[in-house]
């Protein structure tokens, strides 16, 4: 329970510095992934099926859809649907009002923005990880993501990626 | 005999009244159940607040954990056993995982993890292989086998249709607490024919599907999360309760920061406050020890330490309104600065409570991998999502229903003896006579 929608109004930010951002999967991938290098997402986040996931933040986006500050699309790309994320502009003048100081977080989510959610997904699970040595991340990636077939060197990729973003906000 | 095959000479049975008995007969289970670790789960409700709102709510997360066991016991036991899909190699990991899945939640437990950012699942991890009885217990089973427990129960196994049994949308978690909460709330929502769903039930390499002929008792299920979501967990009464509570607790700890002098020391609290709890400590938690804290905290000099204690213990809580954020967040602010002006602390008098706070969810088709829905098993060998094949699923996981209440202290406004104008203002914008 917040007194301001404090928790609402990050969203919300990291939507409007995002520009846009398609598809749940990677909106998911985006905070998580935020949120463990430094930002206060305060989503509570557990590792499901297809890597860590948040209810809280779905609840909280659907609330943000029927609040009309987001605007959801729903696209049909290929077999399967796709949901497309903006601010609104009654967003927007909400958020002006209720300033939210997150540093930095452009940067980052923009960088993110830019990457696909299937390579998001792997940078997430590495973060999922992180009390583990690089060898049994590598374990966990091969036996716990399979189907997706990531490679060595894509791993280190996350790794790089990860330091990447962390450079950003120092 | 390997201590992981052996049996108790007679059966053990508990008399539980939602699956009439709970059977034991693996010794394994049978000591984890007699820790100290899980019997402290005799001392923490299921339901947290709730039982001010119902007050039959009483049942604590030992007789739900127990309930869990006995589904996925009947399950693999009575559907699996010989299907070759299943490995019974898997049988006593799966049900210790179900026994202990858990056994990291402390009293009140939504509340103190918002407030103190507690994760207990966190908790249940590291009571699984710390020091403790039930890590004592499971390593005679295997040097490994508490660490295989502890991955399943934090869903990082590779052992899914495992994790499926315990964790998913139609999982025995789920089927034991809506029996469970429906029968000591009272309610009549709720209930659905679970003999039925585990006759269905089929193992398959990363999930457990249904038979399609079992679908409308999956329905029936479905329908029983949705209505006990709004008419149980997400009771406006229930939530005030947890409104109070979670700002106690919020008072409390800042408080403590100030170096504010309580008049007993809250040496439970103590590492809490200074962000070092150990686990020693957090077992030591429980729901007679808050609330003896908030009964002696009633008596304390901090008004509003001393004021939310005596709503939550005599159970004089905040009203609600219904709130619209979007149309509404200009007259909140307005109502924040008033609350100032009448010397009320919005910070603890003013909250809104949204149906994201709610550790409880309906039924979500899994959309673009987000989670693993549930699969309907047809008669020609694919799987189907329900939603596509059910229409009332579809209805009832398509349009989401969001909910927003803004709670306050109506005794306190409509008491005029100070800033009377200002209250009257109050009063006038939340709509109180």
């Amino acid at each position: 329970m917040t007194n301001v929608l404090n928790d609402h109004a990050k969203l919300m930010q990291a939507i409007m510095v995002s520009g846009e951002i398609t598809g749940r999967k990677k909106l998911q991938k985006m905070i998580y992934i935020a949120k463990k290098i430094a930002f206060p997402f305060q989503e509570r986040f557990q590792f499901h099926f297809y890597g860590p996931y948040s209810e809280e933040l779905t609840t909280r986006v659907e609330e943000l859809c029927n609040m009309g500050f987001l605007d959801e699309v729903k696209e049909k790309k290929g077999g399967y649907f796709q949901y497309r994320y903006t601010l609104t502009d009654s967003g927007k003048e909400f958020l002006s009002l209720n300033e939210v100081e997150m540093p930095f977080l452009q940067d980052c989510l923009t960088d993110m923005n830019g990457q696909n959610a299937r390579f998001l997904e792997l940078v997430s699970t590495v973060l999922y990880f992180d009390n583990l040595s690089k060898a049994e991340v590598a374990n966990k990636v091969f036996t716990l993501k399979s189907s997706q077939r990531y490679t060595e060197a894509e791993i280190d990729e996350a790794y790089c990626y990860i330091e990447k973003l962390k450079t950003k906000i120092q | 005999m390997a201590y992981s095959a052996e049996k108790l000479i007679e059966e053990k049975v508990f008399k539980d009244p939602v699956h009439r008995y709970v059977h034991v007969r693996d010794r394994a289970i049978w000591d984890l159940i007699g820790t100290k670790e899980f019997q402290r789960l005799r001392r923490i409700k299921q339901l947290g607040t709730t039982f001010l709102t119902f007050h039959g709510a009483e049942h604590s997360r030992f007789n739900h954990s127990l309930g869990v066991y006995e589904i996925v016991r009947r399950i693999i036991d009575d559907v699996f056993a010989g299907r070759p899909e299943w490995n019974d190699d898997d049988r006593l990991l799966t049900l210790c995982a179900a026994l202990l899945h858990d056994l990291g939640h402390g009293p009140f437990s939504h509340s103190f993890e918002k407030v103190f950012d507690f994760d207990h699942e966190d908790f249940t991890r590291k009571i699984i292989l710390g020091e403790t009885e039930v890590n004592e217990i499971l390593l005679k089973v295997g040097p490994d086998f508490p660490a295989k427990v502890a991955e399943v129960i934090a869903k990082t196994s590779e052992k899914k249709l495992v994790i499926s049994l315990i964790s998913s949308q139609i999982d025995a978690d789920r089927m034991d607490y809506l029996q469970r909460d429906a029968y000591f709330t009272g309610v009549s929502y709720g209930h659905f024919d679970m003999e039925r769903i585990l006759r269905v039930m089929r193992p398959r390499e990363d999930q457990v599907v249904i038979k399609k002929s079992g679908m409308h008792a999956v329905e029936d299920y479905i329908m029983s999360r949705y209505q006990m979501y709004w008419q149980v967990y997400f009771h406006p009464v229930s939530r005030s309760a947890e409104v109070i509570l979670t700002k106690i607790l919020h008072r409390a700890k800042q408080l403590f920061e100030e170096n504010y002098a309580f008049k007993y020391e809250p040496l439970h609290f103590t590492s809490i406050f200074h962000g070092q709890v150990t686990l020693e400590d957090y077992l030591k938690l429980d729901e007679s020890v808050i609330l003896y804290y908030f009964q002696i905290w009633q008596e304390e000099e901090d008004a509003i330490l001393r004021d939310l204690c005596r709503r939550f213990v005599n159970r004089n809580l905040f009203k609600f309104a219904e709130f619209d954020p979007a149309k509404e967040y200009k007259k909140l602010a307005e109502l924040n600065s008033l609350f100032k002006k009448a010397g009320i602390d919005p910070e603890y008098y003013l909250v809104v409570d949204s149906s994201s706070d709610l550790p409880y969810d309906f039924y979500r088709p899994g959309e673009e991998e987000e989670r693993l829905p549930i699969h309907l098993l047809m008669k020609n060998g694919d799987l189907r999502e329900l939603s596509r094949e059910s229409e009332i699923v579809d209805a009832i996981s398509g349009k989401r229903r969001t909910d927003h209440k803004l709670y306050y202290p109506a005794d306190f406004l409509r008491d005029d003896s100070t800033k009377k104008n200002v209250k009257k203002q109050i009063r006038a914008l939340l709509e109180i006579e």
